[in-house]
């Protein structure tokens, strides 16, 4: 039974001060996804029935590289920011909370890793 | 988990049913939301058959009607029967309200009462409102200066002033609060829609000393980062003032110092 006053349960363990970095970072994430994006399938639909060779011919030509790991990056980030809000909204279960937000951040980085290493991993044309 | 079952006395079955009088040509239904502590019972919606040849133009007058000649058992808050005082806040016809400013005339079909949405009903139309109460003096509603008060009143801009305009008229009715899906989920610690616009009118007043220290206490992913522009709070507001874009100033002026 909660006997606290209702104004010792809403102060709670006070602000995190800290916030507007999450909120600021899902923003500018969306803003450079929107030209990301908009490239990649403008690429990806220029590339409808080209072979296994031309495409990783092309994942290595110019910038092409950079923006791929960029985009990449962008979106599991992103991502994983969205997913945290989503979590939070709607789980009250601290335990169920805490792990999925942990699942969600190393899911993220693991499958991030895994897709920048392969564009690395073409680009250089290592086998 | 996440919890999808609702509480016991969430559901309601159909109450009692109050005829109009003998020859009342100008009848309306009031379908009115009751829940009793001392029976313990289930909430139920009674219908009220109210005649508007002896009765006011406004919802609040059809209530006061049916307490005075139906049930006087009806419980509700009321005080200032024009909009000023915040009392008579209900969800009425699906959107949160004040009854004394709604237009019976307005409302097509039975006139639905209940109250205001996901707050522990205390009786009847009564909801406790004591946490939003106390998120309003979380955030220290008053005037924080460590200048020496003046020997006369602090001096203000007409253009100072004119950013005090949309947030001074609230009245805490709490219609924006209990609108918002995201203070129905996270009630306990997002601070909701009325008492951010109430944060922000002490952020926008050229006079307060305390701007950087109000923004510490609001720079948290619960306490304002869960307001996700869902804008029930603009839509709802029975003064017609803007709570949602309010917390866009609290987002941006946080933005500025980061």
């Amino acid at each position: 039974m909660d006997m606290r006053t209702p104004l010792g349960r809403v102060r709670g363990l006070g602000s995190t001060n800290d916030g507007v970095k999450h909120w600021w970072m899902q923003r500018l994430t969306g803003m450079a996804l929107i030209p990301l994006t908009l490239w990649f399938v403008y690429s990806a639909v220029q590339m409808s029935g080209a072979s296994h060779a031309e495409f990783t011919a092309w994942v290595g030509t110019h910038g092409n590289p950079v923006l791929l790991i960029l985009l990449i990056i962008g979106m599991f980030h992103h991502g994983q920011l969205g997913l945290q809000v989503v979590v939070e909204d709607y789980i009250p279960s601290e335990s169920t909370k805490m792990t999925l937000l942990i699942a969600i951040k190393f899911a993220a980085i693991i499958f991030g890793t895994s897709a920048v290493f392969a564009v690395i991993r073409l680009t250089v044309g290592s086998s | 988990m996440v919890e999808l079952s609702l509480p016991a006395n969430s559901t309601y079955s159909k109450g009692k049913t109050h005829k109009a009088a003998e020859g009342a040509t100008n009848v309306r239904n009031f379908k009115v939301y009751r829940y009793n502590p001392d029976t313990g019972d289930n909430p139920t919606v009674d219908t009220f058959e109210v005649d508007l040849d002896t009765c006011g133009p406004m919802v609040l007058d059809g209530l006061i009607q049916i307490k005075n000649e139906i049930d006087t058992t009806l419980t509700f808050r009321r005080s200032c029967r024009e909009g000023v005082c915040g009392s008579c806040a209900f969800n009425i016809d699906g959107t949160n309200t004040l009854a004394c400013i709604k237009a019976i005339s307005d409302i097509d079909g039975d006139i639905k009462v209940f109250p205001l949405p996901h707050m522990p009903v205390i009786k009847d139309l009564v909801p406790d409102l004591n946490v939003p109460y106390a998120q309003y003096r979380s955030i220290e509603p008053w005037l924080q200066a460590d200048t020496p008060a003046p020997n006369r009143e602090r001096l203000q801009s007409p253009i100072e002033r004119k950013k005090l305009d949309g947030l001074w008229e609230c009245i805490l009715c709490f219609c924006c609060q209990t609108s918002c899906p995201s203070y129905w989920w996270n009630g306990d610690r997002y601070l909701g829609p009325a008492v951010l616009l109430q944060a922000y009118r002490w952020i926008a007043d050229s006079r307060d000393e305390a701007t950087g220290k109000r923004l510490d206490e609001l720079n948290d992913p619960f306490r304002l980062y869960r307001c996700h522009t869902i804008m029930n709070c603009t839509n709802t507001c029975p003064k017609n003032l803007n709570p949602g874009q309010a917390i866009g100033e609290i987002k941006s002026a946080l933005l500025k110092r980061l």
